[in-house]
Order: structure tokens, then C-alpha cells, then sequence
């Protein structure tokens, strides 16, 4: 059975028995709202259109903050594989920090910049930087040492060096890096809107929790996980797999 | 002389922190157009020697003087293949082979030049592929066409049919011999394949281990090409096996006193 049709089947049935527990009252609406009613919060909440400035708020953060850690990330990564000491300084503050989640920076971030968007950005890119960073060190720390040969042959030296061979030879780390650096990313801005200022998705649900609207709450859970699952799998997963079978890594 | 080796020699340390001789007292004299093999056992230091050559390892004292120039670091004047064929998988076939041309002239002189000697290793079909998609023996060419591209007076060549099959080797063998005669460079051809010495090259060098020395610099006479000449063949073969079979024992019996050290 192809695995498509396998999923319809397997999302039906909970969906089903989800609509039928809550018919037969078997959980209150309040803790457990049906499917029907979460998807009219969704209808009304599309229709009226709070859920599309939502996502474009929380888009427009996110594109934001993940350029940044994106930019930040490769430089930093670039600096730690070319300098020694940097890598034994510098690289254990990374190290020790990429292991921290990034939220627990947003009450000093609203001390900073205050209760406002710019805050927000500030874990995004806190969340997504380190990861990217590691891998980009990675990825210059295994170019193969032949390409480097056969370019230095064909006369590459210094920058050309770089920029033509190290650079691209690391390319599926930086894929790698990219598509950590986006689901961290993604985390913290969803928490990081959860406990600042609107608009935006991770907003809507606690402003739809503090009034008990658990339908609305269920819809923006739904619509954060089917992003989630969106870029991961059909953006990143497949530009991973054409980058690792161009650069002969996977057979 | 085209290409002069003075008094080459080379130590690397090793784990215990004790230098190892790899190349002593190496000298070696290579005329414009010629065809040289050098040929020995595992770990005689051919490989760095080449790679001394090419300026990509120092040698501890000693000079290489290629074109009354003295190599200092690598060039474009020698074009360097490698046992593994080095293309670079980001690039296509033909942007591989430009990658030496990209700086001096315009994308499209690269590509008519890129194009003329991809001919000349007869993969025109392929300017599009990219590495992954081309079989062992198809990489080498692209590799020696890439070396070839830049026009260098000399080639260096690391073992660069070792890793393929005995066919696909033997074709390629052919192909080297035309792009040889048709563009008269130098090549300095690293080898432990004694026939394919013989049937390739105008001299073989015969270098021992432990330290890595030159034993014999023979000529090899034989019209080409080669193929109807199997009888000489053998006898050179035989010839040079002669002084290689001591070098071999030596690197077999220190691998069995390694081993039983263990």
C-alpha cells in the first residue's frame, strides 16, 4: 500500500474517533474540543483574517531572525575552523551556549530592547546561530584535502581558494546547519511569542487560552505543526538529498 | 635540462617523535618531452617526490629546478593528476575543466579550450554530467583533460590509472600515449605497475625503500607503440624485477618483524 494512502487511513480513524468521543461526551469541550469546532475556530479565524496577520507576522520574524543566524552562523564557523585559538576560546562559549535553549534569554532580551519584536528576533537568532555555526566549522574542517591540492595545482591560492573550493566542498554541512538552524529557529520563535507581544501565532494561542477558546488553541497548534512539518520535509529533507547525491555522499 | 632534481632530501617524524628518511640524495635530470616513469615499492617516497615537484611538499634540502625556474610553491606550468581523480562534484564536466582557465581568459575562450581537450579524451558526449554520474576510468580522463587545459609544459601523474580496472587501464594507456605524442609534454609518471613503466615511458626510474634512493635509470628503446613487442617487454621486465625483488623483500620481512612485534 503506498504509504500516502496509508496516512489518509491512519488520520481518519483518529480524527473519527476524536469527533465521536466528543459527540458521546466522553471529555468535556473545555478540555478537549471536536474536530468540527476546531475547524470552524480555523474557518473564522482565517475569515476574519487575525490567523493570516498572524502567519505573517510570525513569517516576517522568522525570515528575519534565521538570516541573521544564517549570516552570523557561517562567520562565525568560517572563524572557528581557520583560527585555532579562536576555536579554544570562542568555540567552548558556542559549545556550552548551543546547548542552551534560547528562550531563557527573553527576559534579558526585553530588559534590552524591551517588550517588542526586536526581543523576539533576538532568540530567534540566538536559537538558530550556534548550530549553524557548528556545522559550518564542520564542513571547512573536512574539505577534502585533495581538492585543495588539485586547486592549488591549477594555481588557487588564498581568497580564490575559499571562495571556489572550501567554500562549496562544504555546502552539505551547510545545508545540514541550515535545516537545524531553521527548526531551532522556529522553537524559539514560537515560545519567544508566547511570552512577548502580538501579532503573530504563538500570540494568538495564548491570547485564545486566556479566554478558554480551546478550539482556536487546537487550530494554531495544528497550523504550527503542519508548517513545521512543511518546510522540513518538503523544503529542506529534499535539498538535502540533492546536495548530498551531487557531492557523491550518498550512494 | 628541463627539469633538474638536485640532491633532494626528505624526512617526515613519526609517532614516536623519530625523523624517517623518506628520500635521500635524490638526483635526477628529465629532458624536454620525455617520458618519465618512476618506479618502486609502497612507501619508497615516489608519491612525494612527485608531490616535491609540483611544489605542494617541501623537500628538507635540496632544489627542483623546472624550466630554469626554481620550484617554490605549485603552477600552472605543471599540471598535476592524482590517483583519485580530484573533479570538484559541485562543478560539471566542463566547468571542472575551466576551473584553471577561469582567470585569464573569457568564459568563452575556457570553454573552446575546455571543449579541445575533453575531445581529445574523447568525452565531448559528457560536458554536462557532473562527477557522480561518471564511471572511474571517465573521472581520470576528465581530471587529466582539466591538467591538460591549462596548457602546463609538464605533467605529473601520481599513479593516476591505479585505481581503475586492467581494461579500462589499458585504454587509457592508449589515450595517454596519443595525448603524449600530439602535445609533446614532459610527464613525470609515478607508478608501482612495472609493465605499465615499460610500455609507457622513454626512461624508468627505479627507486628503492628505506630511504627512498634511485637504483637504476633505464632506457627503454622499444618502438611504439608497444603491444608487438612482448618478448622485450618481458625482458626488460624481468630486468628491472631483478633489482626491485631485494626492495620487496625488505618491505615484507619488516612488515612480518612488525607484525610479531605485535
Amino acid at each position: 500500500m503506498h504509504p500516502t494512502i496509508k496516512r489518509i487511513i491512519f488520520f481518519s480513524v483518529i480524527i473519527a474517533f476524536w469527533e465521536i468521543g466528543s459527540r458521546l461526551e466522553l471529555w468535556l469541550p473545555t478540555i478537549l474540543p471536536s474536530p468540527s469546532m476546531v475547524l470552524d475556530a480555523l474557518i473564522t479565524g482565517f475569515e476574519d483574517k487575525t490567523l493570516i496577520y498572524d502567519l505573517v507576522a510570525s513569517f516576517k520574524r522568522l525570515a528575519i531572525g534565521l538570516a541573521l543566524s544564517l549570516i552570523i552562523g557561517s562567520a562565525l564557523g568560517v572563524l572557528l575552523a581557520k583560527s585555532k585559538s579562536a576555536d579554544e576560546t570562542l568555540g567552548t562559549v558556542i559549545l556550552a551556549l548551543q546547548s542552551v535553549p534560547s528562550i531563557i534569554w527573553l527576559p534579558l532580551a526585553i530588559m534590552w530592547f524591551g517588550m517588542n519584536e526586536t526581543s523576539v528576533i533576538f532568540v530567534v537568532v540566538l536559537g538558530g546561530t550556534f548550530v549553524m555555526t557548528l556545522n559550518m566549522r564542520a564542513g571547512m574542517k573536512n574539505v577534502n584535502p585533495l581538492f585543495v591540492k588539485a586547486a592549488q595545482t591549477m594555481g588557487a591560492t588564498g581568497l580564490d581558494l575559499f571562495v571556489r573550493v572550501a567554500f562549496p566542498a562544504s555546502i552539505p554541512h551547510v545545508v545540514t546547519g541550515a535545516r537545524l538552524a531553521w527548526a531551532f529557529a522556529w522553537r524559539a520563535l514560537m515560545a519567544g511569542e508566547l511570552l512577548s507581544t502580538g501579532p503573530g501565532l504563538g500570540y494568538t494561542l495564548r491570547y485564545a487560552s486566556d479566554f478558554g477558546n480551546m478550539s482556536l488553541v487546537i487550530g494554531v497548534m495544528i497550523i504550527i505543526g503542519v508548517i513545521g512539518y512543511i518546510v522540513d520535509q518538503l523544503i529542506f529533507q529534499r535539498v538535502e538529498k540533492n546536495v548530498l547525491e551531487r557531492w557523491g555522499l550518498e550512494s | 635540462m628541463f627539469i633538474e632534481i638536485k640532491n633532494i632530501q626528505k624526512q617526515f617524524i613519526d609517532k614516536e617523535n623519530k625523523p624517517i628518511t623518506v628520500l635521500k640524495d635524490i638526483n635526477l635530470e628529465v629532458q624536454k618531452g620525455e617520458f618519465v616513469s618512476i618506479l618502486g615499492p609502497s612507501g619508497c617516497g615516489k608519491s612525494t617526490l612527485l608531490s616535491i615537484v609540483a611544489g605542494l611538499t617541501k623537500a628538507n634540502s635540496g632544489e627542483v629546478i623546472v624550466n630554469e625556474t626554481q620550484v617554490r610553491k605549485p603552477g600552472k606550468d605543471r599540471g598535476m593528476v592524482f590517483q583519485q581523480a580530484a573533479l570538484f562534484p559541485w562543478l560539471n564536466v566542463l566547468e571542472n575543466v575551466t576551473f584553471p582557465l577561469k582567470k585569464e581568459m573569457s568564459k568563452k575562450d575556457a570553454n573552446e579550450q575546455a571543449k579541445k581537450y575533453l575531445q581529445m579524451v574523447q568525452l565531448s558526449n559528457y560536458l554536462h554530467h557532473y562527477p557522480h554520474e561518471l564511471s572511474g576510468g571517465m573521472q581520470q580522463r576528465v581530471a587529466i583533460a582539466r591538467a591538460l587545459a591549462m596548457n602546463p609544459d609538464t605533467l605529473l601523474m601520481d599513479e593516476p590509472f591505479g585505481a581503475l580496472d586492467e581494461q579500462t587501464r589499458s585504454r587509457l594507456h592508449g589515450q595517454l600515449e596519443t595525448i603524449w605524442t600530439e602535445t609533446k609534454k614532459t610527464i613525470l609518471f609515478v607508478t608501482h605497475s612495472i609493465s605499465e613503466s615499460i610500455k609507457l615511458s622513454d626512461r624508468i626510474i627505479v627507486m628503492g625503500t628505506k630511504p627512498g634512493t634511485i637504483l637504476q635509470d633505464i632506457r627503454v628503446d622499444l618502438p611504439r607503440p608497444r603491444e608487438q613487442y612482448k618478448k622485450e617487454m618481458l625482458e626488460i621486465e624481468e630486468h628491472i624485477m631483478g633489482y626491485l625483488k631485494k626492495e620487496i623483500d625488505k618491505v615484507v620481512s619488516e612488515e612480518l618483524a612488525n607484525a610479531s612485534n605485535n
